[in-house]
């Protein structure tokens, strides 16, 4: 004790034995307090308030008119998102290309498609029979090679995944044009260096970084697709959504269909949320 | 090592290069001979890093002619013009000439292995056992045999330089070019990088490097040349470079790196 170095190794075993605790937040019971009680009384409410007529959505969750509902609305959304997806990509390669004419049309595109309403591009494609009654190929003034009834071919399905992929695909080409370009220019160059060719170094080295960043949006453009699919009502397709309102319609019980409609909406989200996660995970490797 | 009669494997005239009105390299011939090691140095700028990228046509020239192994890298000759080839055919040129950046440039998606078999299979078309045996032949070279399954960001600096060296060897390159390859790193891990350049070195690559390293320079180059605006200012010997620099230029940059 006496020598010089004790005292500091005698508050070195001090600081050994000291404890550690969390510190403590009491306002945050204050916060689960209110939350409880808004839980609480919202569920009160649903249970109560008879005009959510949980008896009639009981009865439409599992009716086979909602279920063909909600498989058009799957259909529509799965079908226009891959469209939407392959045709951004390519727009987006187009985008980054050193070939000014590629790049060029890329952006005419995007202005185009994201610069007009998406509830005006499917009525158009649905009304295309008043612009070009016959769809045809020839060289003008001839007879046509081959020609068609604009209404045999563009069915309201057809109007409605023309109008939700090209859209899609404007979105898409920013969402992959910003994740490319994102990439360290090192790792095109280091590919380049070993021989590599252009597309083969965006296939192996750029898109696959790329897709850390261009996964979260996508996944948000997807649960976002599934609910703007519901436009197609206005072309009397019947998916989830012009599905209730029909049924609606007809017995007047429009806020339990509703209920009916957002439920399965929800559903669907949580479980799209779910394969976004698995996605992140899946091209997050090699990152610390 | 360097002997006059030994065949060139890097044959440079007159090349210039501009970004924009800045003019990276008004000029240059240079002659690497097979089993050449030269260093090149010269303040940041002065166009030796434009070189080392215009030899394997990661940058293109506006003029001149770089000649590797007798082959024009990035452009066919028709009469006195040079045609840029198409990428795949560059590419297929280039995937016999290694290069190392300062940067590592690793791929981050991939594991140690992934990263050194993924050419020689993409590009080379050799069958996976035999890449995969071949990266591990060079992983034992580089120091490295138990970091196979490691994603670069796992590894220290030194160690992702080494890899990226491998990666590199496993084209079974007949030019090897160094860009920095370690003023990127700390200083405890500048040796063994230095130690399996050093080992390449003396098996006969021929290797180009820019470096700051005037040890490795005096130590392993074969020549040393000094570049500065774009031009090279002073060649030969690195012994007699860094002991008895005929150019102001040569001695003022010397003076502030030894």
């Amino acid at each position: 004790m006496s020598s010089p170095t004790a005292p500091t190794e005698e508050s070195a075993r001090d600081e050994e034995v000291l404890r550690v605790v969390v510190r403590r937040r009491p306002y945050l019971w204050v916060v689960y307090a209110v939350l409880a009680v808004i839980l609480v009384a919202a569920g009160y409410s649903a249970a109560t308030n008879q005009r959510f007529g949980w008896g009639v959505v009981a009865t439409y969750f599992l009716s086979s008119a909602i279920l063909k509902g909600l498989l058009m609305t799957l259909e529509l959304t799965v079908v226009s998102m891959l469209f939407g997806i392959v045709l951004g990509v390519l727009l987006a390669m187009m985008a980054v290309s050193r070939t000014r004419v590629l790049s060029t049309v890329s952006r005419g595109y995007v202005w185009f498609f994201r610069g007009t309403p998406l509830l005006v591009q499917l009525l158009f494609w649905f009304n295309l029979a008043a612009l070009y009654p016959r769809l045809g190929l020839g060289i003008p003034g001839r007879d046509p090679l081959f020609s068609v009834g604009a209404n045999e071919i563009i069915s309201p399905f057809v109007a409605a995944i023309l109008a939700l992929s090209l859209h899609e695909a404007a979105y898409m080409a920013e969402i992959v044009r910003s994740g490319v370009i994102g990439v360290d220019r090192g790792q095109r160059q280091a590919a380049l260096a070993l021989g590599m060719r252009p597309a083969r170094v965006m296939r192996r080295i750029v898109l696959p970084q790329a897709m850390r960043t261009i996964i979260p949006p996508t996944g948000n453009q997807t649960i976002s697709m599934l609910k703007t699919s519901s436009l197609v009502s206005v072309i009397a397709l019947s998916d989830l959504l012009y599905t209730a309102q029909s049924i609606y319609g007809i017995n007047y019980q429009v806020i339990p269909l509703l209920v009916v409609a957002s439920l399965w909406y929800l559903i669907v989200v949580s479980v799209l949320s779910v394969g976004q996660g698995f996605l992140e995970r899946r091209y997050g490797r090699g990152s610390v | 090592m360097s002997s006059g009669h030994a065949p060139e494997m890097v044959r440079i005239r007159g090349v210039r290069k501009s970004y924009g009105s800045q003019e990276a390299l008004c000029g240059v011939d240079l002659d690497v001979h097979q089993g050449e090691v030269v260093c090149l140095i010269g303040p940041s700028g002065s166009g030796k890093s434009t070189l080392l990228r215009c030899i394997n046509h990661l940058d293109t020239v506006d003029a001149g002619s770089i000649l590797v192994d007798g082959e024009l890298v990035g452009y066919r000759r028709r009469g006195n013009t040079l045609v840029e080839l198409s990428a795949a055919e560059a590419a297929r040129r280039r995937a016999a000439i290694g290069m190392v950046f300062q940067q590592f440039h690793l791929f981050p998606h991939m594991t140690v292995l992934q990263n050194i078999t993924e050419a020689p299979v993409g590009v080379l078309r050799q069958p996976v056992d035999r890449a995969t045996a071949r990266a591990r032949e060079l992983l034992d070279r580089v120091g490295l045999t138990d970091k196979e399954r490691a994603y670069p960001a796992e590894l220290s600096g030194g160690q992702q330089q080494r890899v990226a060296i491998a990666r590199a060897l496993a084209m079974g390159p007949k030019l090897m070019l160094f860009d920095e390859p370690t003023s990127a790193l700390d200083p405890e891990l500048v040796g063994d990088v230095l130690a399996v350049m050093r080992g390449l070195a003396e098996d006969g690559m021929t290797m180009v490097v820019v470096t700051h390293e005037m040890g490795f320079a005096r130590e392993v180059g074969d020549s040393l040349v000094f570049m500065d605006g774009g031009v090279i200012v002073e060649a030969g010997k690195p012994r007699d470079v860094i002991t008895n620099p005929v150019h102001q230029r040569t001695q003022t940059f010397l003076s502030k790196v030894l």
